[in-house]
């Protein structure tokens, strides 16, 4: 099947997806007994959130693959990845936040999930950092996979070492321990999907993006 | 050349390198002392000597990490001048031997500090005498070595990007903020200064040194292919 076809295949789908998602987080799933409406963002976040993980997860993945192989284009869907997965986390931080404010009463906990994606959300920005510093297109390649690989073990660490010590505090909140309706599980997971489905059309494009940018570069150098 | 020796010739040519210039160990020693000085002056121990006590092992070890920033990033900065990074790279020994020479020298450059820096925070704090001092003394000695292990490894990584003064730490910090917990909460236990201290956290720094020894040795040599 060729790219465009599955380019196009791809955006349907997602477009489709994406407004059903919309449709039952707002309307079609009950309000939330104590929270109300408020409650709806947890549709967005939580997506947010399994897809910056499978970002990286999928950028851990390339690093190893790119340290055996050195296939640029390994690099290239590495870097989009990183980048949509600092998108993503942002995404999540920023709508937990606000979340928080009104049912906690603070901006900010440290809970060791959110913990956790902050410290994500530093390293994979410094994986970004180190790609844009490195000096020529092998070394930031390769730099960035050796970062890669360091940060998504870091992650595990991290997450064990901060539920360990968050359990000495007085007080854990934990904001999903409830019994979920049907409805508003299906429309999660619908949710959960679209936004994958927009993880995966964004990497393709951004993919494309950076090849065009390095076809670019070459043409230039010819030129000279 | 095996490997051990390539390793000690690493540890040697540093060592003749801070013997002449004398650059590191006093910087690091000079940075650590003064940091606990301005440590003393924001957390006022004559006014709040209670709130000082709770916060001491988190004190200590942000000083820890601040010194050892300073020292770690030049392990490799001064490898930048007359093409002795090259030289490195041409050595006919395996490249993970120099990540464990100059983690050796790191190590020890950080602990001969320590040695010096811990006790004096004691003074200037105005904190009684650690209640359990050899706990103390293995929370230092590990967590040194596992901050030292992976900042060698970093700092080797971003020495040759443009902007490794800013990158360096920035990287650092996340990776090691689970070394950061186990330190302090690790201590506050040794310290007995703190209900929030224990001692099993010591079993997290372990996992820290060993996983961040043993993955900076497997990947070192892709760090230096030129």
């Amino acid at each position: 099947m060729g790219q465009k076809r599955l380019d196009t295949i791809l955006g349907v789908a997602l477009l489709v997806t994406m407004l059903v998602a919309l449709y039952m987080a707002f309307i079609y799933a009950p309000p939330e007994q104590t929270m109300g409406d408020l409650q709806r963002i947890m549709y967005f976040h939580v997506a947010s959130a399994w897809n910056a993980y499978l970002a990286f997860f999928v950028v851990f993945i390339l690093s190893i693959w790119y340290l055996r192989r050195s296939d640029p284009n390994l690099h290239r869907w590495a870097l989009s990845s990183a980048e949509i997965g600092v998108v993503f986390t942002t995404i999540t931080l920023l709508s937990g936040t606000l979340w928080a404010r009104p049912v906690w009463n603070v901006w900010w906990v440290w809970e060791p999930r959110l913990t956790t994606t902050l410290i994500l959300w530093f390293l994979y920005v410094g994986y970004l950092l180190i790609q844009q510093q490195a000096e020529g297109d092998e070394r930031q390649a390769r730099f960035a996979a050796i970062f890669g690989i360091i940060a998504f073990i870091n992650v595990p660490i991290v997450h064990f070492s901060v539920v360990w010590w968050s359990h000495l505090h007085p007080w854990v909140i934990r904001p999903t321990g409830v019994q979920m309706e049907s409805e508003m599980f299906i429309s999660l997971l619908v949710s959960v999907a679209a936004f994958t489905l927009f993880y995966v059309f964004l990497l393709r494009r951004r993919y494309s993006l950076e090849y065009l940018r390095d076809q670019v570069a070459l043409v230039k150098e010819e030129l000279r | 050349m095996n490997f051990l020796r390539a390793a000690g010739w690493i540890v040697w040519k540093d060592l003749q390198q801070e013997r002449r210039t004398r650059q590191t160990l006093g910087s690091m020693l000079l940075f650590g002392v003064l940091v606990v000085v301005i440590f003393g002056f924001a957390f006022d121990p004559l006014r709040a000597p209670a709130e000082v006590e709770r916060l001491f092992a988190g004190i200590l070890w942000t000083t820890v990490l601040f010194a050892g920033l300073l020292g770690i990033g030049r392990s490799f900065a001064q490898e930048m001048s007359g093409g002795a990074w090259q030289g490195l790279l041409l050595a006919p020994v395996d490249r993970s031997a120099v990540y464990v020479g100059k983690v050796a020298v790191n190590t020890a450059f950080l602990l001969v500090v320590l040695l010096v820096a811990v006790p004096l925070f004691f003074i200037f704090l105005g904190q009684p005498a650690p209640a359990f001092p050899g706990q103390l003394a293995l929370i230092v000695l590990l967590a040194a070595f596992g901050f030292v292990a992976i900042g060698t490894f970093l700092a080797a990584l971003v020495h040759l990007t443009g902007l490794s003064h800013l990158l360096f730490p920035l990287i650092l910090f996340p990776v090691t903020v689970p070394l950061l917990i186990a330190a302090v909460r690790a201590s506050e236990a040794a310290l007995a200064t703190s209900p929030t201290g224990d001692v099993g956290w010591i079993g997290v720094l372990l996992v820290f040194n060993v996983v961040y020894f043993l993955v900076p040795l497997l990947l070192f040599d892709f760090l230096l292919e030129v």
